[in-house]
């Protein structure tokens, strides 16, 4: 889940001399054979798992209106009643950008915020100045540890639902609030993959950059974080998957995502039988969106990962 | 001594506007004591439960039977891939009136029972993987040694394999049961009494949003630092060494 260290862990693949005293063949083994057993989980799972949700749906859809039915008399099927609400639930109602649509632009915005700030904050962590790596550490341990509802029901009750600047009031709707709630927890986290990126580039790149009479900043930006970008990309992508899973949290603030839509559908609906089917449904949408993501993460992964 | 906690909490309040009933209502403080205690309560239960579907799911994966393995990896992809609330409903709203309605009783378990099996299965599947990793990271060399010494297949899984998968696997798990601890939270929303839910009660009660905030986000630093360093320690003294970093 916290990926957080594990650029660390890994070993370059530039031609360096390992010090002595640590033992490549231990890292090679851990490391090829997680490579390879990811590889194997890929080619096991993929039909079967499509196969199984999309069955136990199937059963669900197929079964709840013969319990419905024996309970009592006629009532639309599931089939009708998922087909009435798929629009509502996907595109929120009209004119307002709600349901699963708001769940995907709150991950983006929080994610873009997020980055930002993270890349920002990961830089500062490793600043040769004390003044600014303290503080800098602290904001990090600070929002990387606390709960993601627990922040966001902080700012969304203590953020004004509007403000005003320079005499022009701004309102701040309940999902910007929640993006940049959600966003700080993000921004602890990616600002832990880049301090850990940063350390996982050798010493020698910090110091033939020196010898051609860079600057800190232009080895920084031009020399060490180009390189760690193939090493931040799949974190950086597994965390916009646990934050997308994250999103329908803003429907306990009352934000009218896909969530809160859901449980509105199933009141007015108002009858047990049709729980199972809608939450699978549910469901279902962000496993469409969520494990491409996941598997590409690992591709990537396999891709760019370093064998000595 | 407790007494004069009370007053100074009074007197803040009546000075500076600072209500923290908490420390001077006794009704208050029961409720966020109990709070604390559910979160703490859940957060081991849970921590256990989801260990021991890690080993059990770990060692269904090495099963010789295609379809035990493949049902295994639908249950890791499909908690992995969705979300952990949609999930907490899924279990407190549609499966137990489901189950309620086919065995024809009333509600099986209460809020705080539907948290614990929904977060256990949710931080079960990551901690599958984990213990996967880890059992995989056990050099082939140690298995043949103990293999020759004459140990059974059971006997080198068991005082061979599990004890340095676990040691290896350690870090990423602490990573998840912080990550598990922290979850916990969402169990606020079907109404299980643990902090959160305890504070919003507080909260709506003496109006005092801000405080009870505060208190609430102190109240999860401290209980996730303490678990984070304590696991740390542990993570350093279970180093397996010449493996890793």
């Amino acid at each position: 889940m916290r990926p957080g260290a594990e650029p660390t862990f890994r070993a370059t693949d530039l031609p360096v001399i390992l010090p002595a005293g640590e033992a490549p063949s231990h890292r090679g083994f851990a490391h090829r054979s997680f490579a390879a057993s990811s590889a194997a989980s890929l080619r096991l799972f993929t039909p079967a798992a499509a196969v199984v949700l999309f069955a136990a749906l199937a059963v669900s859809i197929l079964v709840a209106p013969a319990f419905a039915q024996l309970a009592q008399g006629h009532r639309p099927g599931v089939l009708e009643m998922l087909a009435k609400w798929t629009p509502l639930l996907f595109w929120g109602p009209d004119g307002e950008v709600a349901g699963f649509v708001l769940n995907v632009v709150v991950s983006f915005l929080t994610m873009a915020m997020g980055t930002v700030l993270g890349l920002f904050l990961g830089l500062a962590q490793v600043s040769p100045r004390e003044w600014i790596r303290r503080p800098a550490w602290l904001t990090t341990q600070l929002f990387r540890n606390s709960p993601w509802l627990v922040l966001l029901f902080y700012f969304m009750l203590l953020l004004p639902y509007r403000i005003e600047l320079f005499g022009t009031t701004i309102p701040l709707p309940g999902w910007a609030k929640a993006s940049f709630a959600l966003a700080l927890p993000i921004m602890a986290n990616l600002a832990e993959i880049v301090r850990g990126a940063i350390n996982s580039i050798p010493t020698g790149q910090w110091e033939s950059a020196e010898s051609l009479a860079f600057t800190r900043s232009q080895t920084l930006w031009m020399i060490i974080l180009p390189q760690c970008m193939k090493r931040m990309l799949p974190p950086w992508m597994n965390w916009y998957q646990i934050l997308a899973m994250a999103t329908p949290l803003i429907s306990i603030l009352g934000v009218n995502d896909c969530l809160r839509l859901t449980r509105d559908a199933l009141a007015a609906e108002g009858s047990s039988e049709y729980l199972i089917p809608m939450y699978l449904w549910i469901m279902t949408w962000f496993f469409v969106y969520c494990y491409p993501i996941a598997r590409w993460t690992q591709r990537l992964e396999r891709k760019w990962s370093v064998d000595i | 001594m407790l007494e004069s906690i009370a007053d100074w909490f009074r007197w803040l309040n009546k000075a500076h506007g600072i209500n923290l009933t908490i420390f001077y209502d006794p009704i208050d403080a029961h409720k966020f004591a109990s709070g604390i205690v559910t979160t703490i309560e859940l957060s081991a239960a849970c921590i256990v439960a989801s260990m021991v579907v890690g080993v059990l799911g770990a060692w269904l994966q090495q099963s010789n039977l295609v379809w035990t393995r493949r049902i295994v990896q639908v249950y890791i992809q499909f908690f992995r891939n969705t979300p952990p609330l949609v999930q907490l409903y899924f279990f407190y709203f549609a499966l137990d009136a489901g189950l309620a309605g086919i065995l024809g009783t009333g509600n099986l378990l209460g809020s705080i029972g539907w948290s614990f099996v929904s977060l256990s299965f949710f931080a079960g599947a990551f901690n599958i993987e984990i213990f996967r990793a880890g059992i995989e990271a056990v050099p082939k060399a140690t298995v043949e040694a103990a293999e020759a010494l004459g140990y059974t297949r059971f006997g080198v899984y068991r005082h061979v394999v599990l004890p340095l998968a676990f040691r290896i696997s350690l870090p990423a798990l602490n990573n998840n049961l912080v990550n598990l601890v922290k979850t916990t939270t969402i169990a606020y929303a079907i109404a299980a009494p643990e902090t959160l839910y305890m504070a919003n009660q507080i909260w709506s009660d003496s109006v005092n949003v801000t405080e009870m905030m505060n208190v609430v986000f102190i109240v999860y630093l401290l209980l996730v630092g303490a678990l984070v360093w304590g696991m740390g320690r542990w993570e350093r003294a279970m180093r397996v060494p010449g493996m890793g970093r």
